[in-house]
Parts: structure tokens; C-alpha cells; sequence
């Protein structure tokens, strides 16, 4: 089974040398920390392209942010730009891939990761934006929920922030793509068998 | 004409009306228009309609017009750092319509263009095309959202000519420029006013057509989340 830091360097993998990516906000931000050599460029969807670490204490900038509202720094290849000309980029495709947090995954690439009806409603920021319109949406998130159900199902049951709209899951027991008439297994985590894997998955696997 | 006011108050003087849609720039608490919504606070217009990324934290950015219950509406696609707000918003007392981020910036976009409406991918098949107008192109599904036409715009930038020409810092600049752009009249709140010819015309970020009011002023400017790294 992976542990966070290996499902981030899973994922780090599905990144080409030259891509301009999306990072959500929890694990999918630790990818940053795994693309070695590969020469990639971060956007950060509040306006900016070649986001760079955190800053070193003192040097925070209350006008560098990333869109988390953490604090953060620019590199020798940064651009900034508004929002709309940001939300551009997104929804015009520009973006190579997206790597995303979810609640539910379902087998016909739908994806829920904005809200739980009932519970506090907090706005899906720009995730509809980005599964929408970016090349590649690959979701990286834990195979089970806190009581041990499948989040990787035959259908959402949260509203949806997409349909159809994920490539690949990444997932703590290992590599799933969508594929026509369910997921097909790409790998398995370390340790974890193909039998394991069926077994909390509950979308069909073809 | 004279584009320069001596505070967010006295450039807030006769725009300000009950039940106006006001777009305001800013994401989280970075570029807010902080003076000029102290400056409504202080003017206590009411029934207000905001479209803003976000509705600030409980004592700072429009949560202290929350605090103040001016607001009647947020149009935003995250609220999620403001416990009046969702007190507010859970008891029924405040509207909300979430938008997605990159529509909200659109419809900010096409208002100040003259676009009443576009078509968009995004919210396709999930409730925010409820009650939409959806058209296929090229095989592919869209759906019809509007442009937003504000009665008022409010931005914060860094720098201003006294023309109205604007220059935003950094990730201050996000929402700054739509929201500027989709007003009937826009007051911009920066931290330098210089004269004209001061700023090069090649980095003008936002032209002053787009600018009516300017005001100078000394901002908190708030970190929302201070994350740091170790020094090696």
C-alpha cells in the first residue's frame, strides 16, 4: 500500500518534460516535490504561471499567494496574469494535465470532490473550471473513505464538479484508468494484489 | 476630469445606492479593495449584491459588511473562511449563488466587454447547469452563462497615474482587472498615485478608461495562510 508521499511521486510519473499542470490543494500539492529532472511549470489558478516553494521565513509577500492563500514565491519564469485571462488557459485547454483531490470517482470518469449535501457548503473555486477544460485530469486520493467504503464507484453520489471528466485515479492500492465500460487496473500498489484491489473497488473493472 | 479623491469615503460619495450589485476585485485577502469596503461600512448602504471570488474572513475584506448585515447576496465560487457568512447563509438570512472560479471571472470579462452571454464547458452535467441554456458545438455540450453588468466596481491596485491607469502586483492582481471592467463606474484604491508619464505605457496592466475614481491610501494587506520553509 502507498502512503501519501508515494501516491505524489505516483502521480509525479503521469508528468512530461515540458508541461504546463495544475496542482489541487493536499496530496496532489506533495507532486510538486517528485517531478526531479522533468521541466515543468505549475500554475496556480488565482494568476499565475512557475510557481515557486514556499518562501523563507520573513520574505512572505502578502501579494504572492498561490490559490490555497498560502504564501509563496515566484522563479526566473513566472508570469502573472488576472483571473479571467487565468480561467483562459484553463477552460481553453492550454493546460497539459490537472492533479486532483476527490471525494467519489465513479466508473464513467464522473468526479465529486465540492460538496456534501447537508454539511458546510464551502464553493467549488475554480475545480469545475479546471476538470472541464485541461487536458488531462488525474485524481489522486485514498481508495476508502474513513469507514472503509469505495470511493471508486459505479456512480457518484455527491453532486458532481464533472462528467466524464477523469483520465486516471491514483489511489493508495494502486493505478486505475477510465475506460469504456468501466476501469481498467494499470498497476497495483506495492504489496497490494489484484484480488485486493477489486475487492474495494466497486465500479465495474473490465 | 479630475480622477483623484482625497479618501475611499469622499470617492464613495454619490455612487453608493440601496440594493446595487457591486463587483469587487480580490482573491482570498490578497488585492482586496480593503479601504473602499470600509468605506461602504462606514456609509452604511444596505441590501447589497456582491460578485466577489470570495466574501473575506469574519473581521476583514466584505465579512465586515456581513458583520454589519449590508449584504443581501454573494455571488462567489468560495466562501469557505467565514463563519458569519455560513451563520448567515444557514439561517437564511443572506443569498448565495456559487459560480464556478474561471465563469465568475467570464461573466465579470464579457459584462465589461458588452457580451451579454457565452457558452462554457464548465458545470456541464452538474447542478450549476440547472435552469441553463445548454447548445451542442462540435459534438461537445456547453451551457450559457451571462455577462455581469455591476453598478459599481471597486478594485485594489498597486499603482495609479492620475489618468486612472492602473498596475497590479504580483497574484494582487487576479480579480482586480474584470471586476474593474464590468462596473458603470469603477473606484480603484492603490497604494501609489504617481504623475502622468511616470508609469511606462507598455506595462499598463489596466487602461484608466476603465477607471473612474482613484484613491490613495495605506493597506493592512492580510496573509491569509503564512506557510514557510526552513533555511538549508
Amino acid at each position: 500500500m502507498w502512503d501519501r508521499n508515494q501516491m505524489a511521486a505516483r502521480a509525479a510519473d503521469e508528468l512530461q518534460d515540458g508541461w504546463y499542470v495544475n496542482l489541487g490543494i493536499g496530496i496532489p500539492t506533495l507532486v510538486a516535490n517528485y517531478v526531479g529532472d522533468k521541466d515543468i511549470t505549475l500554475q496556480s489558478e488565482n494568476g499565475m504561471l512557475g510557481m515557486g516553494p514556499f518562501p523563507f521565513e520573513g520574505d512572505e509577500d502578502p501579494d504572492l499567494i498561490n490559490a490555497g492563500k498560502q504564501t509563496i514565491t515566484e522563479l526566473s519564469r513566472t508570469a502573472y496574469f488576472d483571473s479571467a485571462t487565468s480561467f483562459g488557459m484553463i477552460r481553453g485547454g492550454k493546460i497539459a494535465a490537472a492533479i486532483l483531490g476527490a471525494m467519489e470517482v465513479a466508473e464513467n470518469g464522473d468526479l465529486a470532490n465540492w460538496m456534501i449535501p447537508g454539511k458546510l457548503v464551502k464553493g467549488m473555486g475554480g475545480a469545475m473550471d479546471l476538470v472541464a477544460g485541461v487536458g488531462r485530469v488525474v485524481v489522486v486520493m485514498d481508495h476508502t473513505n474513513k469507514y472503509g467504503d469505495s470511493k471508486v464507484l459505479k456512480a457518484c453520489t455527491l453532486p458532481l464538479t464533472g462528467r466524464g471528466v477523469v483520465d486516471r485515479i491514483i489511489t493508495n492500492l494502486g493505478v486505475l484508468d477510465v475506460v469504456k465500460g468501466g476501469l481498467h487496473i494499470v498497476e497495483c500498489a506495492e504489496g497490494v494484489t489484484e484480488n485486493e484491489l477489486r475487492a474495494a473497488t466497486e465500479a465495474t473493472i473490465v | 476630469m479630475k480622477k483623484i479623491y482625497e479618501s475611499a469615503e469622499a470617492a464613495l460619495v454619490g455612487v453608493l445606492q440601496d440594493g446595487m450589485l457591486i463587483a469587487a476585485g480580490g482573491f482570498g485577502l490578497c488585492g482586496i479593495p480593503e479601504l473602499l469596503l470600509e468605506g461602504i461600512k462606514q456609509a452604511g448602504t444596505k441590501e447589497l449584491t456582491f460578485a466577489s471570488n470570495n466574501a473575506g474572513v469574519d473581521d476583514f475584506g466584505i465579512g465586515i459588511l456581513l458583520q454589519t448585515r449590508q449584504v443581501k447576496k454573494m455571488i462567489s465560487s468560495y466562501v469557505g473562511e467565514n463563519a458569519e457568512f455560513m451563520r448567515q447563509y444557514l439561517s437564511g438570512e443572506l443569498e448565495l449563488e456559487f459560480n464556478p472560479q474561471g465563469t465568475l471571472a467570464e461573466r465579470m470579462r464579457a459584462g465589461g466587454c458588452g457580451i451579454p452571454g457565452f457558452y462554457t464547458k464548465t458545470g456541464v452535467g452538474t447542478v450549476i447547469a440547472d435552469g441553463k441554456e445548454s447548445k451542442m458545438f462540435n459534438g461537445q455540450e456547453y451551457i450559457l452563462e451571462e455577462g455581469i453588468f455591476a453598478d459599481l466596481s471597486i478594485v485594489k491596485a498597486w499603482k495609479a497615474d492620475d489618468t486612472g491607469n492602473l498596475i497590479f502586483r504580483k497574484t494582487a492582481r487576479n480579480f482586480n482587472p474584470p471586476a474593474a471592467m464590468c462596473g458603470k463606474i469603477c473606484i480603484a484604491e492603490v497604494e501609489e498615485i504617481v504623475p502622468r508619464g511616470a508609469l511606462d505605457p507598455d506595462m499598463i496592466h489596466l487602461p484608466g478608461i476603465y477607471v473612474h475614481r482613484i484613491v490613495q491610501g495605506d493597506h493592512e494587506k492580510r496573509i491569509e495562510q503564512r506557510t514557510v520553509r526552513e533555511r538549508a
